[in-house]
C-alpha cells in the first residue's frame, strides 16, 4: 500500500553541521541516503514514518581514505568509509578491493547494478536488517562505526552497535559518518548464499578471516548478525572443525521464514564454517 | 516472392518497444478519467455480514447491487460472481470497487473498510475436498490384461505446486463508457472473451461493448481469463460514476488475486516388462482448481491427455479430478496441465529405467510414439510424429551417454525428458470455437484483421509472413489491424499454441482467395478499379479428424508438436544449491516460420519451466500468498539463466499454414521433469517441485 | 527544482519525495520508462542519472535536482551505444513483448565496446524478463557492442548479420 508523496516532508540539510543541528532540534527525522530499504518500505507500507532529513547531498558523508581505526603501531593501514560510500564505490575502490576484499565480494553480491548504484553502507548499517549484506563483514573485520550528534563524536565496536532486532545504541540524533575498518591479518573469506543468484535476500551469509586472530560473522540467521566467538575459539585454539561446527550451532537461533528453513541454515552455516576454514588454510 | 516465411524478417514492433514509443494501459490517459480499486475480502471462506466505511462523496463506491446485467464472469460455468453478494469463498475475493479522481486518495483505501464476517471452516486440501469441478475419465485397451502381461509394476506420486506466470505488466484497464455503450481497452489475450462477459455484467446489447486490446506486456495464459473480471469491474465503476475508469494492479494485488498454475499430485502404476516395454499405465490426475471453476474443466482435460506422455501403451486408465480449495482460483497458465502431467510421466519413466537397470534413452526409445501408433485417446499419428527424431536429436546434441558416465558420483547431473504438445483446442473445441479471420485489401497491400494478440510471441509480425507469401507481396505491405472487436472478427482466444497453426492457416486461405480475385492486378489497381474488398474465412476441420466427448476418445487435436530436454546441472555439496548450466531443447514445430521468434519462444519457456523446477514458489498460509513480492515470489535472473542450445526440426503438418504446428507453450513442459531426472543422476530422489536447496537437504539426510 | 531530463533543463514542481518514476511518467509524460513492481527489483523502471543506472521506483524527485536524467526516450541522443542497442534488441530477438526492454537498454547503454557476456550478465542482473530466457538479450548487447572499433556497428554490418541469420 503505497504512500502519497505529498503528505512525506523532507528537509535538506546543505551541511554535516546543519544536518546534526536539524536532528537535535527534532529526533524524530528520518535519515534518507539511497532510499534502496526505505522507499521499499514506504511503497509496502512497512514504513510509518513521514518525515524525512535528506543525507544524499553531504559530501562530508562520502570518501574513502586510508588511516584511521589503526592500532598503536599499525597506524595508516587501516581505512575509513564514508557513510554514503555506495556499493558500486566500493566495488571499484583500489584501496578496499586491496585491504577488506571480502567487503567487495559482498558488494558484488546486492541486488544488481542498479541498487549497487545506490545503496550505502551507512543505509545498511542504519536499516539494521537481520539479513543486511555487510554487516557479517563489518562484524568480521572488527569494524568501528562513527557516530556524531551536535553533540560530539564518539566510535562504537561494530559488535557493540546492535542491541536487538533493528535496534542499535545509536540515538536518534547520530548519523553514521564513517565506517572504520583496521588492518586485517589473514585471509578474507565471504560466501552469501541467496534465494537466486542476483536480486536475492541472503538467506545466510558467512564471513570470516582466518589469521592471527580467528573471526567469523554469520548474517541471517539471528535478529542480529551473530559474531561466533565459541567456534572461532574452537578453531584458534586447535580444535576440530566439527567441534567448532557443534559450537557455531549453539550461537545461531535461525528460523523457518518464506525464504528457507531454520534447519537449512543451521546446517548451511556449519558446512560454511568448513568450507571457509579448508579455503583460507 | 514466398520469401518472408522461414525468414527472420524485421518485427512490425520492434520499433515501438525499444524506443518507449510502444503505448501500454497504464501509459494512456482518457480526460476526465477516475482511478479504480478493488476491496477484497481476508478471510477464505465465510460470509460478510456487515460492510463499515468512511469514504467521503467524493468517492464512488460499487457492490454487487450496481452490476446492471448479471454477477457472474461468464467463461465455462457461471459460479464466479464479478462482486461477492456476501458469500465468501477465497482470500482476495473482490467485495467492493472504489475509484476517485486523485490516484493517491486509493493508497491505502481498503484500511478504510472494514467487513464483519461469520467465518466459515476453510478447506485447503484437493484431495478431501467435497466439490469436484471436472472429472474425466480415459480408457484404452484392457488394463487387467495390461498389468497381467507386465512382469515388474513400478508406482510413484510426484506432486507440483503453484506457480505465477509474472509477466513483468500487471494487469490493467481503462473502461470507458458512453451513451448506452461502453469501450473497455487493456493488457488482454482474449478480446472476445472479455466482450463476452462484459456484456454479460452490463447487460449491454453485444454491438455497444468495444473491447481494445492494447500493447501487452506478457501473458503466459494470466490474461486468458482473468482480464474478464478486472474489465468488468472497471465497467461497473464506469458505468456507475458515468466516466472513464483506469484501474492497475500493482504487483501485489496481481500476486495475491489472479490466476496461478494449478496445484497437482499425479500417481503412476506402471506395468513394464523386464526388457521395456511398457504394457499398462494406469494414471490418477488430481488438480487443486482454487474457489471457482475458471478454466479448470479444460485445464484438467489437457493435462489427462498428455499424462501419459509420448509413449505408445495398449491398456491404460487416466483418471482425472479438478477440485475445490478455498484459495484463488487457479487458472490457464502456458502449457495449461500438461506441465503438471509430463511433469508426472517423465520422472516416473526415469524411475522405471531405473528399476529395470535400463537406459533412460534406451527406455524412451523402445515405447516412444511412432507415426501409425495411437495415442491415450486412440488418436492415429501421422508421418510427422517426431518423438524418436527429437530424442536422438537431443541426445547427440548434449552428448547425452558420455556425460551421463562420466558425472556418475559427482556433483554434476544430467537427465532428459521427453515430451509432446497438442496444438489448438481439444477434441471438438476449434468446432464450437468457429474462428473467423479477415483480410482487407488495402491501397498498397492488404491488412490482417483477427483478433489474435500480439502478446509478445510475435503474433503481428508472424501472421503477416504468411500473408505476405500466400499473397506474393512484400511483408512490408501487409498490415496489422489492432485487435479491436469493433474491427476484427472472432478469431477465437490467444491461448492453446493455436494462432499459428489455427489463426495462421485461415488467413493463409483468405490471401489465397485475395489473390486469386486480384488475378494479375496489383492492390492499387483493383482498389482504383473496384474499391474495398474484404475476405473472410471461418474455421473447418481436416476431414477425418474425429472427437468423442462422451467416450474421450478419438483425435485430441489436429496436430502435435514434439520435444526433447536435456538439462545439466551442478549440486553444492556446501550449500545443496542447483545451478542449472546448460539445456539442450530440440523442438519438431513442423514449420518455423520466423525461426528467431520460435527459438525465442522455445528459449523464454525453457527458463520458465526452469524457474518452475527450481526457484518458483508460492508459499501459502491460510489460503494467502504469503511471498507477495517480487523480492519472494523468484523468477530467474540474467544470472540465474542456463544457456540454452535450441535446435527446431520440421515435419510438416498438412493443415497448417507451411506446414506448421503451435511452438509456444511446449517448451515449458520440458524443463521440470528433466531437472528432477538430472538431480536422481546426482543422487537426489526428488518427486515434487521446486527442487529446493533446503528439498535437496532433507533428501539427502 | 531543475532536472535535465533527456538533454532539456525542465523546471519541476513536484513533491521532493516524489518517485522519480511518478515524475517521469506523470509529470513529464515520459512513459517509455515502466513499473513493473514498486520495489526495486525488476528494473523496468531503470534510467540513468547523471550516466548512473538506477531503479526510479526508489528515486526521490529531490535527488536528481541539477542532474542529468536519461530515459529509453532519450537514450539514442545521449548515449553512443543506444541506438545500436536499439536496433540489435529488434533484429536478434531481444525484445519480445517488450515492456522490459526500455529498462534493458538503459541498462546495457552503461556497457562498453568489446564487454564480454559475463559483464552483460551482471550490468544486466537488475533487470527481470518473463519472455525472452535472456540469451537473445545477451545476444542483442553482444551484436550492438562489439570490440573496439571506431563508432557503434554499421547498419550495412548489422544487414549482413541479419542476412547470415536469415539463411541459417
Amino acid at each position: 500500500m503505497p504512500v502519497d508523496a505529498r503528505t512525506l516532508a523532507l528537509q535538506r540539510p546543505r551541511s554535516l553541521k546543519s544536518a546534526l543541528a536539524m536532528l537535535s532540534k527534532d529526533p524524530a527525522l528520518t535519515p534518507i541516503a539511497g532510499c534502496t530499504d526505505v522507499f521499499v518500505g514506504l511503497h509496502f507500507g512497512t514504513l510509518d514514518q513521514r518525515r524525512f532529513i535528506d543525507l544524499w547531498g553531504l559530501d562530508e558523508l562520502r570518501g574513502i581514505a586510508a588511516g584511521g581505526a589503526g592500532r598503536a603501531g599499525k597506524a595508516g593501514q587501516g581505512l575509513r568509509i564514508g557513510a554514503l560510500t555506495t556499493y558500486s564505490e566500493i566495488i571499484a575502490s583500489p584501496i578496499i578491493r586491496k585491504r577488506v576484499p571480502m567487503l567487495v565480494a559482498a558488494a558484488r553480491e546486492i541486488g544488481g547494478a542498479q541498487i549497487q548504484n545506490r545503496g550505502t553502507l551507512g543505509g545498511n548499517i542504519a536499516n539494521a536488517s537481520p539479513a543486511g549484506d555487510s554487516l557479517p563483514v563489518l562484524a568480521a573485520a572488527d569494524a568501528r562505526i562513527v557516530l556524531r550528534s551536535a553533540g560530539g563524536e564518539r566510535r562504537v565496536p561494530f559488535d557493540e552497535f546492535y542491541t536487538g532486532y533493528r535496534a542499535s545504541v545509536r540515538q536518534p540524533d547520530e548519523l553514521i559518518t564513517a565506517i572504520e575498518i583496521p588492518p586485517i591479518a589473514g585471509r578474507q573469506w565471504w560466501r552469501k548464499v541467496g534465494t537466486r543468484r542476483a536480486q536475492a535476500i541472503s538467506k545466510i551469509m558467512f564471513a570470516g578471516v582466518n589469521g592471527p586472530v580467528v573471526r567469523m560473522a554469520i548474517g541471517s540467521v539471528a535478529p542480529t548478525v551473530v559474531l561466533a566467538r565459541k567456534a572461532a575459539a574452537v578453531l584458534a585454539g586447535g580444535g576440530t572443525v566439527a567441534a567448532a561446527q557443534a559450537a557455531l550451532k549453539d550461537e545461531i537461533a535461525p528460523i523457518d521464514d518464506v525464504r528457507s528453513t531454520g534447519g537449512y541454515r543451521l546446517q548451511v552455516a556449519a558446512n560454511l564454517l568448513a568450507e571457509f576454514w579448508r579455503d583460507t588454510k | 516472392m514466398g520469401r518472408a516465411v522461414g525468414a527472420n524478417v524485421r518485427r512490425k514492433d520492434g520499433d515501438a518497444k525499444v524506443t518507449g514509443a510502444a503505448r501500454y494501459i497504464d501509459d494512456l490517459t482518457f480526460p476526465g478519467m477516475l482511478f479504480g480499486a478493488t476491496i477484497r475480502s481476508t478471510i477464505p471462506r465465510g460470509e460478510i455480514v456487515n460492510t463499515h466505511h468512511d469514504l467521503s462523496s467524493d468517492f464512488v463506491v460499487a457492490d454487487y447491487r450496481d452490476i446492471p446485467g448479471n454477477n457472474y464472469i461468464a467463461l465455462i460455468d457461471p459460479d464466479q460472481p464479478c462482486l461477492s453478494e456476501g458469500e465468501i469463498r477465497h482470500v482476495a475475493e473482490p467485495v467492493l470497487l472504489v475509484a476517485h479522481a486523485d490516484r493517491r486518495a486509493l493508497f491505502g483505501v481498503e484500511r478504510r473498510v472494514r467487513f464483519d464476517y461469520r467465518e466459515q471452516s476453510p478447506n485447503y486440501d484437493p484431495e478431501t475436498s467435497d466439490t469436484c469441478f471436472k472429472k474425466i475419465s480415459i480408457d484404452k485397451g484392457d488394463l487387467d490384461q495390461g498389468f497381467g502381461e507386465a512382469e515388474v509394476v513400478v508406482e510413484g506420486e510426484y506432486r507440483t505446486g503453484h506457480q505465477e506466470q509474472l509477466y513483468i505488466e500487471t494487469n490493467g484497464v481503462i473502461a470507458v463508457p458512453g451513451d448506452g455503450q461502453l469501450t473497455v481497452f487493456g493488457s488482454l489475450q482474449c478480446p472476445y472473451y472479455v466482450h463476452k462477459a462484459l456484456v454479460g455484467v452490463t447487460g449491454l446489447a453485444p454491438h455497444r461493448v468495444r473491447v481494445v486490446q492494447t500493447e501487452t506486456g506478457g501473458g503466459f495464459g494470466g490474461k486468458e481469463e482473468y482480464p474478464s473480471m478486472l474489465a468488468c469491474h472497471a465497467a461497473v465503476l464506469a458505468m456507475k460514476a458515468g466516466r472513464p475508469v483506469k484501474m492497475i494492479y500493482d504487483r501485489v494485488e496481481d500476486l495475491l488475486a489472479t490466476t496461478k498454475r494449478h496445484p497437482s499430485v499425479i500417481r503412476h502404476r506402471t506395468g513394464v516388462t523386464r526388457a521395456g516395454r511398457i504394457t499398462a499405465m494406469d494414471v490418477s490426475v488430481l488438480m487443486d482448481g482454487g474457489a471457482y471453476a475458471t478454466l479448470s474443466a479444460v485445464v484438467l482435460s489437457r493435462g489427462v491427455i498428455h499424462a501419459a506422455g509420448p509413449y505408445r501403451c495398449d491398456h491404460l486408465r487416466i483418471r482425472g479430478r479438478a477440485m475445490q480449495t478455498h484459495t484463488p482460483p487457479n487458472g490457464a497458465f502456458r502449457g495449461f496441465g500438461a506441465p503438471q502431467t509430463q511433469f508426472g510421466v517423465e520422472a516416473h519413466i526415469d524411475r522405471i529405467a531405473e528399476t529395470l537397470g535400463l537406459d533412460p534413452v534406451r527406455l524412451r526409445e523402445i515405447n516412444a510414439l511412432r507415426p501409425g501408433d495411437t495415442t491415450a485417446t486412440g488418436q492415429k499419428l501421422g508421418s510427422d510424429a517426431s518423438a524418436l527424431p527429437v530424442l536422438r536429436e537431443a541426445v547427440k546434441r548434449s552428448d547425452f551417454k558420455k556425460k551421463r558416465r562420466a558425472w556418475r558420483g559427482t556433483n554434476r547431473g544430467i537427465g532428459l525428458s521427453l515430451f509432446f504438445h497438442g496444438s489448438g483446442f481439444t477434441g471438438a473445441g476449434e468446432v464450437k470455437l468457429a474462428s473467423k479471420a479477415s483480410l482487407e485489401l488495402t491501397a498498397t497491400g492488404a491488412r490482417i484483421l483477427v483478433a489474435s494478440t500480439e502478446i509478445g510471441q510475435g503474433t503481428r509480425t508472424m501472421l503477416a509472413q504468411i500473408v505476405a507469401d500466400a499473397l506474393a507481396l512484400p511483408f512490408e505491405a501487409i498490415e496489422v489491424h489492432v485487435p479491436d472487436t469493433d474491427a476484427v472478427p472472432d478469431s477465437g482466444p490467444t491461448v492453446a499454441s493455436r494462432t499459428c497453426m489455427i489463426v495462421g492457416k485461415l488467413l493463409e486461405r483468405c490471401a489465397r482467395e485475395l489473390r486469386r480475385k486480384l488475378g494479375t492486378a496489383t492492390p492499387a489497381q483493383y482498389f482504383k478499379a473496384h474499391g474495398p474488398l474484404t475476405v473472410t474465412r471461418q474455421y473447418e476441420p481436416p476431414a477425418g479428424q474425429v472427437w468423442d466427448d462422451d467416450r474421450y476418445a478419438g483425435d485430441a487435436y489436429g496436430s502435435y508438436a514434439w520435444g526433447c530436454n536435456v538439462v545439466e546441472i551442478e549440486v553444492d555439496p556446501v550449500t545443496f544449491e542447483v545451478t542449472p548450466r546448460h539445456v539442450t531443447a530440440v523442438a519438431e514445430i513442423g514449420k518455423a516460420i520466423h525461426p528467431l521468434m520460435a527459438e525465442g519462444q522455445i528459449q523464454g519457456g525453457t527458463a520458465q519451466g526452469i524457474g518452475y523446477a527450481l526457484l518458483e514458489e508460492v508459499v501459502m498460509r491460510e489460503g494467502r500468498m504469503a511471498n507477495a513480492q517480487l523480492t519472494n515470489y523468484l523468477i530467474p535472473t540474467p544470472m540465474d539463466a542456463p544457456s540454452i542450445d535450441v535446435a527446431m526440426l520440421e515435419r510438416p503438418y498438412a493443415h497448417g499454414p507451411f506446414g506448421a504446428k503451435g511452438v509456444g507453450e511446449m517448451p515449458i513442459d520440458g524443463p521440470a521433469p528433466a531437472v528432477i531426472n538430472a538431480l536422481r543422476h546426482c543422487g537426489f530422489d526428488l518427486r515434487s517441485i521446486p527442487a529446493t536447496p533446503e528439498r535437496l537437504m532433507k533428501a539427502r539426510a | 527544482m531543475i532536472v535535465t531530463i533527456n538533454g532539456k533543463k525542465r523546471r519541476l514542481d513536484v513533491p521532493p519525495m516524489a518517485r522519480l518514476l511518478d515524475v517521469l511518467r506523470e509529470d513529464c509524460g515520459l512513459t517509455g520508462t515502466k513499473e513493473g513492481c514498486g520495489e526495486g527489483e525488476c528494473g523496468a523502471c531503470t534510467v540513468l542519472v547523471d550516466g548512473v543506472a538506477v531503479d526510479s521506483c526508489l528515486v526521490p524527485a529531490a535527488h536528481v535536482d541539477g542532474c542529468k536524467v536519461v530515459t529509453v526516450e532519450g537514450a539514442a541522443a545521449a548515449k553512443r551505444s543506444a541506438r545500436a542497442l536499439q536496433n540489435a534488441f529488434v533484429e536478434h530477438g531481444g525484445a519480445q513483448c517488450g515492456i522490459c526492454t526500455p529498462g534493458m537498454i538503459v541498462a546495457a547503454c552503461t556497457l562498453k565496446a568489446g564487454c564480454s557476456r559475463d559483464e552483460i550478465k551482471r550490468a544486466l542482473a537488475g533487470n527481470l524478463c518473463r519472455c525472452t530466457g535472456y540469451i537473445s538479450i545477451f545476444n542483442s548487447v553482444e551484436a550492438a557492442l562489439p570490440p573496439a572499433r571506431k563508432g557503434p556497428p554499421s547498419r550495412l554490418a548489422l544487414r549482413r548479420a541479419n542476412a547470415r541469420a536469415r539463411r541459417r
